[in-house]
């Protein structure tokens, strides 16, 4: 085995944090919609490329990176709102694959869509000035964006614990995951919340396909490798469980970083395992209880 | 305040509820009695709109409420305290408290909401900042009758709320009826407890078979053994 010195095996944990931060911003959405709406969104990933290229048609059109990264979490949150309301609503009190399919087939149309627009060929999106180059971040020198990276997954993590533990809004959130009927006896409308929720979990897709779009490019089957993964995220931390989705994504992205480094041919599979031993433990995920959405 | 009529409930293909008719005046305890299975508590479901499958008129206040959602009817000032109390877990007492208020139009007031409601349950009052889930039964029930009290309701349904209680707090939770009742706040009561619960009431309705078979004055019934024998008896 070939020696690694420590200061590129922490630069390779940070280059994990940073893939964890995409992760962790996936599975909340994911978590969230889950944790309230019983709803399993396959079409999460196809929202996250969604968000990649309206920032490229918002660049396009001479918009800049910093407008579109407000501007794209709110127009794929406006598009989530739609699906919702007349795609999901109507299939509540179903049996939960129904649901399922319908954003399982959703996502083909929306990357369809995506090359019909754009074409099939990926769109090159470059980092923007601001957080071009590498910053010395004590053990060596560490692209910026990614620190950025890192940055933004933990604001939005911050915001959304306000969201929950302070405000009148997360209190209902968070009655909402364990009993939504005692929520309507109590005077709540309870397809407002499920629809505001759906809204802000692919509000948050939308923002982690823009914010991934400078590492990779947008490409309009971006979002199927990505599902795949944020879904082992979301096992790994509990379905429904926030701080799972915070811990297991940045675990997830640092797994994943570290055996690409070690043993590349291996970082696929890696997260698979892990995930298989997480379940093997601890069935229910690190933080998941059943029927919870957890701050 | 409220009238029922030819109220009808499936769970699924079995009919729960056949043309249930009766009323609640306003400022009165009625309460509503029959075996397991009765249709007692499917009965409060439907007037608080929870059974999808239902038919006939519940007016409430003068309006017709059965095609409306139940958060409809909380704002017409319709509460409901479920069996099994639903306090939320993972929520401590003070936050179950303010979702009594939190959709209501007065919702601007949960400070002097949650005073009043600390006056009237002194055993909240300390318990505020715990978790909810860590109460004794009595208590959770407690708790939920008070954060349906929070909205200040004209009708408060109650479905069983004597069950599994010890009889200290039964006894003081009866003692809060009757003062609701005195302070002017209706109350539909559904009880196992008969004679607890016709010493309480003003009136008494009698379900059998998801249908209504007898009407009358709760001091009326109290003395009619053979009544209580035929419906009541567990």
């Amino acid at each position: 085995m070939v020696d690694y010195p420590l200061d590129l095996l922490a630069l390779q944990v940070f280059a994990g944090l940073a893939l964890g931060a995409v992760y962790v911003l996936l599975a909340l959405g994911l978590s969230l919609i889950f944790g309230m709406l019983g709803v399993v969104n396959f079409a999460h990933g196809a929202l996250f490329a969604l968000g990649a290229y309206v920032g490229v048609f918002l660049l396009g059109t001479g918009w800049n990176f910093w407008a579109a990264l407000v501007a794209v979490p709110l127009a794929v949150g406006a598009a989530g709102l739609l699906v919702e309301r007349f795609l999901v609503r109507p299939l509540y009190g179903r049996p939960v694959d129904d649901p399922l399919l319908l954003t399982f087939g959703l996502a083909y149309v929306v990357v369809e869509a995506i090359r019909i627009v754009f074409g099939k060929q990926p769109e090159p999106v470059e980092t923007p000035e601001l957080l071009a180059g590498a910053v010395f971040i004590g053990v060596g020198y560490f692209p910026l964006y990614r620190v950025f990276l890192i940055g933004v997954a933990a604001l939005v993590v911050l915001a959304l614990w306000l969201l929950l533990e302070r405000t009148r809004w997360g209190l209902i959130l968070r009655a909402g995951a364990r009993d939504p009927t005692i929520l309507r006896v109590l005077g709540v409308d309870v397809g407002r919340v499920w629809l505001l929720v759906f809204g802000l979990g692919t509000g948050l897709a939308g923002l982690a396909g823009w914010l991934a779009a400078p590492l990779q490019g947008a490409a309009p089957e971006m979002g199927v490798p990505v599902l795949a993964e944020a879904f082992v995220v979301t096992v790994v931390g509990g379905m429904g469980s926030l701080l799972g989705a915070v811990v297991a994504g940045l675990l997830v992205g640092v797994t994943y970083s570290m055996t690409s480094l070690l043993a590349p041919e291996m970082a696929k599979v890696s997260i698979f395992a892990l995930m298989a031993v997480v379940l093997l433990l601890r069935p229910q995920g690190l933080f998941g209880r059943p029927g919870g959405l957890m701050a | 305040m409220l009238e029922v009529e030819g109220l009808s409930a499936w769970y699924g293909a079995s009919h729960a509820l056949q043309s249930v008719a009766f009323g609640v005046a306003e400022g009165e305890i009625l309460c509503l009695l029959g075996r397991n299975g009765a249709g007692k508590t499917t009965t409060l479901k439907a007037i608080m709109g929870l059974m999808p499958r239902r038919a006939g008129s519940v007016r409430f206040r003068g309006e017709e409420v059965l095609q409306r959602p139940p958060e409809a009817r909380f704002h017409l000032g319709l509460a409901y305290v479920p069996e099994e109390r639903r306090i939320v877990p993972g929520l401590t007492v003070r936050e179950n408290l303010r979702l009594g208020l939190i959709a209501a139009r007065n919702r601007q007031d949960e400070a002097r909401a949650l005073d009043r409601i600390a006056e009237t349950f002194p055993r909240l009052r300390e318990r505020l900042d715990q978790q909810a889930s860590t109460m004794s039964g009595g208590e959770q029930q407690m708790l939920a009758i008070a954060r349906a009290l929070m909205a200040e309701p004209r009708l408060l349904m109650l479905d069983e709320p004597s069950e599994g209680i010890m009889p200290v707090l039964v006894d003081e939770m009866f003692d809060l009826f009757a003062r609701l009742r005195r302070d002017g706040t209706t109350l539909l009561l559904v009880e196992q407890n008969v004679e607890l619960a016709l010493n309480l009431a003003d009136r008494a309705v009698v379900l059998d078979q998801g249908e209504v078979v007898h009407r009358a004055a709760a001091a009326e019934l109290l003395a009619d053994a053979e009544v209580q024998a035929r419906y009541c008896a567990v």
